[in-house]
């Protein structure tokens, strides 16, 4: 789908994308409104009564309205970020060091990415807090049985990502927000992985924190999200003070500070990241997110059909219903088969993806990741098939 | 030396790794931990060294095809060598992975990385080990100086 809005696929017709986890790739209408912005208007916003800082303001201004949008928020909801992992650490440090006390509990599980758990840990260092482990089924999926059985009476927070980036499992998040809810417990979803590749919307799902990343959505790099419930905004202390974010000061005793969300951004913010990640949310919204999680699917399915084909291929994850896929071929180190596949112009990602305690759930260190995009099509899992259905010819090529 | 050469030298090595070891071994070994930030490359190199000759190596840990290659010859060719000579040829053997003036006295298996420079990333790989031992010897070095 929509490859001709992909300059590094038009212009590489022999590479083949599978690290869209990672990062995905750009098309030729967010960089053309990032283009714009520098060649054309690059001022600042909320400046100037010039009509150039006036232009800039009306478009970062309808980028978070397009965003909020996007997952179904207001505007007053989105708190621009650098990217999942700022948001989270934004969450964790302006709101959860002050929220939380010694003994409360932090739910969170193993398949975390470390943007996940690092937080956490930090807090239970700072403040004494515990973090708790959801058990894991034996797909490695979160099922509500277990968090229900996993909640005492000291658990404050939920954490979970909504699509894990090893496992790819799709978790049941309105399903835990209701359930969390009615033990007044919040929910914060890392939604590096489920923002870009399925529909979210954050009042059906009544999640009260929801943290993504523009890269990783055909936006720029260095431009994320944080979506704050409206009710919980009082609560959120900015953890950088500046430029833009306040009304007015005087000593320490007098500052009084604008409304959120631009309390909560200090500084000249990202304009063109903004812009670019505007243009993404377009772009997604234009083609439809259910028709870019359907597509991921069926590609998704393919690609186990296909691996399922070789004995010495061990899936990690068989059932899910995203378009991650991870696997090892028996006494292969997974970066060994990264190396023979970049010689076909294949990317994929291998090591341990950055969920380094997956490991307690799985016993298993690293793994080759294929992430697929709606760019991705199904000859090219054919061909990445193809390749590894020779065994021999992996274990020679790999080494050189 | 050509292709299938090397690619039989890395692949043996890789296979039959000369004196990995399962647990951190007795006696007086120095252990360095030697990693990649980009992969998952994870040795401990463990160096014996008795009157300024290096009397063993040994290393325990998970690693890929090249690094573990790499350390198997690594350890064949420097066993029994004298911290000064054990110096130069981790210099060398480093400025060949690297592209640099090197010479190749006492390499043998380890010429098999020689067109290694070409392979990007897996650089890293090569001289993972190298980075473990050249830092056991400065540390003896320098206790001993103390």
């Amino acid at each position: 789908m929509n490859r001709s809005d992909f300059s590094l696929l038009v212009n590489n017709k022999d590479i083949i994308y599978f690290d869209n986890g990672a990062t995905t790739l750009k098309p030729k209408c967010v960089i053309d409104s990032i283009d714009d912005y520098y060649n054309n208007y690059s001022v600042n916003v909320h400046r100037g009564e010039y009509d150039l800082s006036f232009k800039a303001d009306e478009i970062y201004n309808e980028a978070r309205e397009n965003v909020a949008k996007f997952i179904n928020a207001k505007s007053n909801e989105i708190i621009f970020t650098s990217g999942t992992t700022d948001s989270i650490n934004f969450v964790v440090d302006g709101f959860m060091k002050s929220y939380l006390h010694e003994g409360d509990e932090v739910l969170i599980t193993y398949a975390e990415h470390a943007s996940n758990v690092l937080p956490w840990f930090n807090l239970v260092n700072d403040i004494h807090i515990k973090v708790s482990y959801i058990p894991l089924d034996s797909n490695y999926h979160v099922t509500l049985d277990n968090v229900k059985k996993s909640i005492t009476k000291n658990t404050k927070v939920i954490s979970l990502a909504g699509i894990t980036n090893v496992i790819g499992d799709v978790r049941p998040i309105k399903e835990i927000c209701i359930l969390a809810h009615k033990n007044n417990i919040l929910v914060l979803e890392d939604g590096a992985q489920s923002v870009p590749h399925m529909k979210c919307d954050v009042k059906d799902s009544d999640v009260d924190f929801l943290c993504f990343s523009g890269h990783k959505m055909c936006g720029p790099t260095g431009i994320g999200v944080l979506y704050i419930k409206e009710s919980l905004e009082d609560k959120l202390k900015p953890v950088r003070l500046g430029g833009g974010m306040n009304e007015s000061f005087d000593s320490p005793s007098d500052i009084c500070l604008k409304d959120a969300p631009i309390r909560y951004e200090a500084g000249t913010p990202n304009i063109a990241g903004i812009i670019g990640l505007n243009s993404a949310v377009k772009y997604l919204s234009s083609i439809g997110m259910d028709k870019i999680h359907e597509h991921e699917c069926m590609l998704k399915t393919h690609l186990v059909k296909r691996l399922k084909e070789y004995k010495y291929i061990k899936l990690l994850n068989n059932i899910n219903d995203s378009g991650i896929v991870s696997f090892n071929i028996d006494n292969i180190f997974s970066q060994d088969v990264g190396y023979y596949l970049n010689k076909y112009h294949i990317c994929v990602r291998t090591g341990n993806h950055c969920a380094k305690i997956l490991k307690y759930e799985t016993n298993v260190t690293q793994t080759v990741r294929v992430s697929l995009y709606f760019y991705n099509t199904i000859e090219e899992i054919d061909k990445l098939c193809d390749l590894l259905s020779d065994y021999d010819k992996i274990r020679k090529e790999m080494i050189i | 030396m050509d292709i299938e050469t090397k690619r039989e030298i890395l692949t043996e090595n890789y296979s039959n790794p000369y004196n990995k070891v399962d647990k951190e071994p007795t006696g007086n070994y120095i252990m360095e931990n030697s990693s990649n930030d980009s992969c998952i490359d994870n040795i401990n190199v463990y160096v014996d060294i008795e009157d300024n000759i290096i009397k063993d190596i040994k290393f325990t840990g998970e690693a890929c095809a090249i690094s573990t290659a790499s350390t198997s010859i690594m350890i064949k060719n420097m066993i029994g060598m004298n911290l000064e000579d054990a110096s130069k040829y981790i210099d060398n053997f480093t400025n060949m992975i690297y592209e640099k003036p090197y010479i190749d006295e006492h390499f043998e298996e380890a010429l098999a990385f020689d067109e290694t420079y070409k392979q990007g990333n897996r650089r890293t790989c090569a001289t993972l080990p190298y980075r473990a031992i050249k830092k056991i010897i400065e540390d003896y070095k320098n206790n001993k100086n103390n």
